[in-house]
């Protein structure tokens, strides 16, 4: 850890080191950070590969933006760079985009909640909002009066227009305005109803006959403002949004959630909870991925396969719906351990998804896997290198599916997972197949898992002692976990209070999504399916 | 074999006893239509029930089950849904073009359907160029799919009847030379002929090597022709919502839909007239007794049986197999099926000329 200091302050002597936090944190002035990035990303000494997070803050005397770096190559290690703009009032900060393309998405969204311009940024569009949206939500004095945004009745005008904030030899910041899409362009517009788009998106895909040449990813037709929502409620009211965002990973987004205030407040939790935490994790990422197969299958108009998955699906969701009392949205997990102990018949279900399951995952591969219309149809379609999956952030299964070991209960291991014995799913195809095999993959190592524990779960309490109001110490956190998508993240920012001053959620779907354009370029209309469905992204978590 | 030609003859001589001639002819000609529509209807609800059942089979459900014994009656609640729903018109479409390509698309369909045999003597045009005819009418329901796609003024339905046109025109092809390859086993075009020639043995049987590859090549190309999966693009749901027929609403819809069902009868018709032996029952030369058994089932039951057991292929497939994607549906029709049909086509002459066959 000293090293780091020591090579960071020789790259840079103007940064400074914060204290109390749970990770190294480094403060560097803005007009220095656009170098600083490119020696922490280029220097073989630090080599930052992985930009993990991008948090957009007010601190209400100026704002700014929080990045967590992590470098694969030394550990896993997070760092995080606190960059203060100048000017509250007109804010700019120079974009890492160029650096780690998953940035580029990132930063709309910081540009769209606290008006941060990004200079250099190629597309310094709203990412959620509409474009004649007045104000910037998650600014700490930002006037929710209805008036200045009323329902909007009539279409967005100006969607084909961009800018970019361009910073001249000087020293000048100027706007140079974009087109998203050219004037002779085909554009199709798929969503936001469509019914491949797995929930309200909306794509923008400039074709030439049925090639696709561009995608334009319109989001925020779902966006509940989460974030701003935490901001006014306590602890362990804003527990249930985590179910509601992927709600397809319902309980690992919560676990981590819960791990992060429970780091907050140095709670230790029983072994019976951890234990109950990880199988409903592993639960979910099996039920999780069925889906992930079925839809995969009908998006190709295999809609049989995907019966076949809801009906093993099914069996899951009747564990949870013992046990938690709903089927989705279970709000299970609470601070200090989980709200209710397990169902009588819960190892018995459990025990009996693990024997059927391999059955049942053959049955999968004849009718689906090995048919050579899907092979063709998935195989070499949507190419993610290595490279670009780690420069875009792209976890989970759809980055093992490129070959990048990134399994955080493996690289970052959280909870009990480092005394369990399953390995990491790694494909080498890059390609769609490559992503739909991890998954397959994925529910036996899951079904391993639960295997080990489902004999082993201790006896004792279901959760910790922890007071009815909960107020975390002046200081921010982060904390990740694997949710079934990719790596989850939860930023919390206290001043003490009961409420939190800054909630954020870092999404793994937000990350799938960014890279649609890069993977579609060049695939065929039908491939933009094919790769959205093997991306497996759900939009609930990208409008957080 | 009952003959139902002695039906209609005696109707016909019925007639001509107390009317001119050209009276008689619109009378019957009137009659057949109200039979032939009427059929069009009972096949169409029948196949809706008949896929829904058998896809919910596939799937591990129990299809419908609430409108009547077993969800029999549900076919017709949908079909009078279908007819008194509103037919929405919109701005900026072609009003004339759109709306004539569903009528054309009906049209076609419904003249394949008059051609089919569908029994001994239950059959309305007795062409020399029969076959030939029923080809060439369906392609007129690829001008009406053109047209719809066309004149939606709709990106989705302009890709979705671009990639109709060119799968239909490509597999039209291997269509016609697996027809031809039985054409040229039988040595006629007239399809009473067809059927009276497979007495003996269905052209699968006697045709043996050829007539079988041409069967299968027929069954591909015939599930790419009625745009059912895995070659379902032209309306691929998960792609372009439905295709060429997306602005369409109503009882206009109603047509498409129906058209494609009957689609599916016909080809399993042609393909049962052409390699099954139309409504000739299953004959073994010298099993006397089991030909004169088979005999007393009625030759409408042949035609039909046969022609749902094929449809039930064409089922099957569509509820295993994901959809194709339109560059490599096009691959594989003009790279292995064409040239595959082709040289069957060479084969087929060969065994005729050398007479390896049965």
């Amino acid at each position: 850890m000293s090293d780091i200091k020591e090579i960071l302050s020789s790259i840079c002597p103007e940064v400074t080191f914060a204290e109390g936090t749970d990770t190294l944190e480094v403060v560097v002035p803005e007009e220095k950070w656009h170098d600083f990035a490119a020696q922490l990303k280029n220097d073989k000494r630090l080599d930052f590969d992985v930009l993990t997070a991008v948090v957009g803050m007010d601190w209400k005397e100026s704002v700014g933006v929080m990045y967590y770096l992590t470098s694969t190559a030394r550990g896993w290690d997070l760092l995080s760079v606190k960059v203060v703009a100048k000017d509250r009032k007109d804010p700019y900060i120079h974009t890492v985009s160029d650096l780690w393309k998953v940035a580029l998405f990132q930063e709309r969204e910081v540009f769209d909640f606290f008006g941060i311009k990004f200079i250099n940024h190629p597309d310094m569009r709203r990412m959620f909002l509409r474009n004649d949206w007045k104000g910037n939500p998650l600014l700490k004095d930002y006037d929710a009066n209805p008036e200045l945004n009323p329902i909007p009745l009539d279409d967005e005008k100006d969607e084909d227009n961009t800018c970019s904030y361009v910073e001249d030899a000087k020293g000048k910041i100027k706007k140079v305005p974009g087109l998203v899409f050219g004037k002779d362009e085909y554009v199709v517009n798929i969503g936001p109803q469509h019914p491949s788009t797995h929930g309200v998106m909306r794509f923008r895909a400039a074709i030439d006959g049925e090639t696709v040449t561009k995608v334009d990813v319109v989001s925020g037709y779902i966006h509940r403002g989460i974030e701003k929502m935490c901001e006014s409620l306590g602890y362990p009211q804003i527990l249930h949004f985590t179910d509601r965002m992927d709600y397809m990973s319902a309980h690992q987004n919560r676990h981590c959630l819960c791990a992060c205030i429970e780091k907050a407040m140095g709670l230790e939790i029983p072994r019976r909870a951890q234990v109950i935490r990880v199988m409903m994790d592993e639960l979910m990422r099996i039920s999780s991925h069925l889906l992930a197969f079925g839809c995969t299958a009908m998006d190709l108009g295999a809609t049989t396969a995907f019966f076949y998955g809801f009906r093993e699906r099914e069996q899951v969701l009747d564990i949870f719906e013992k046990t938690c009392g709903a089927r989705m949205s279970m709000n299970y997990n609470v601070i200090g351990g989980v709200i209710a102990d397990l169902h009588p018949d819960f190892c018995k279900d459990v025990k009996a998804l693990i024997d059927i399951m391999p059955e049942r995952l053959k049955e999968y591969h004849t009718v689906f896997s090995k048919n050579i219309i899907a092979k063709n149809r998935l195989k070499g379609v949507g190419m993610l290198p290595k490279e670009d999956a780690v420069n875009y952030a792209i976890t989970g299964p759809s980055g093992r599916g490129s070959n990048w070991s990134c399994d955080t209960r493996k690289v970052r291991p959280y909870s009990i997972y480092s005394e369990l014995d399953f390995n990491e799913v790694l494909e080498t195809g890059c390609d769609s197949y490559a992503r739909y095999m991890v998954r397959m993959r994925e529910i036996e190592e899951s079904c391993k898992i639960l295997a080990q524990l489902v004999d082993n779960i201790p006896e004792g309490e279901i959760r910790a002692q922890v007071p009815k109001i909960v107020k975390l110490p002046v200081g921010h956190w982060y904390h990740q976990v694997e949710a079934s998508r990719g790596a989850f993240g939860v930023y919390i920012e206290s001043d003490g209070t009961k409420n939190p001053y800054r909630v954020h959620f870092q999404s793994p779907c937000f990350n799938l999504v960014g890279v649609m354009d890069l993977c579609c370029r060049g695939n065929m209309i039908a491939d933009l399916i094919t790769i959205g469905a093997a991306l497996d992204f759900v939009i609930p978590d990208i409008d957080r | 074999m009952f003959d139902f030609g002695k039906w209609t003859s005696a109707f016909n001589e019925l007639l001509l006893g107390c009317m001119p001639e050209w009276l008689a002819v619109v009378i019957e000609c009137v009659i057949i239509g109200v039979l032939v529509l009427g059929a069009y209807t009972v096949l169409a609800l029948f196949y809706i029930l008949y896929e829904r059942k058998l896809c919910a089979w596939f799937q591990c459900r129990l299809g419908p089950m609430r409108v009547g014994k077993w969800g029999l009656l549900q076919v017709f609640a949908d079909m009078f849904k279908i007819l008194i729903k509103e037919i929405i018109s919109l701005k900026g479409t072609d009003k004339f073009l759109f709306k004539l390509a569903p009528y054309l698309v009906i049209t076609s369909s419904v003249v394949m359907l008059a051609c089919l045999p569908w029994g001994n003597g239950l059959q309305i045009i007795n062409y020399n160029i029969g076959i030939f005819f029923i080809t060439a009418v369906s392609s007129i329901g690829v001008l009406g799919i053109l047209l719809a796609g066309w004149s939606s003024n709709n990106k989705y339905t302009l890709i979705g009847a671009m990639r109709s046109g060119a799968q239909m025109v490509s597999y039209e092809i291997s269509l016609g030379l697996a027809i031809l390859a039985i054409v040229v086993f039988a040595g006629t075009m007239n399809i009473q002929e067809l059927v009276e020639q497979q007495n003996h043995a269905w052209f699968i049987f006697s045709g043996h090597i050829p007539a079988i590859i041409a069967f299968l090549i027929y069954i591909i190309a015939a599930t790419a022709e009625t745009n059912r999966g895995p070659f379902d693009l032209p309306e691929a749901e998960h792609e372009l919502v439905a295709g060429y027929h997306t602005e369409y609403s109503g009882i206009t819809f109603g047509f498409y839909y129906l058209a494609e069902y009957l689609n599916l009868f016909i080809v399993s018709g042609v393909a049962s007239l052409m390699f099954l032996g139309g409504w000739m029952p299953l004959h073994i030369p010298g099993w006397e007794a089991f030909n004169n058994i088979m005999n007393y089932i009625p030759s409408i039951v042949w035609f039909l049986g046969k022609s749902f057991f094929i449809s039930f292929i064409i089922i099957w497939f569509k509820w295993t197999f994901p959809r194709v994607r339109i560059d490599q549906l096009l691959a594989f029709e003009w790279k292995y099926l064409m040239p595959v049909a082709l040289a069957n086509l060479i084969l087929m002459a060969v065994f005729v000329a050398l007479g390896w066959h049965f």
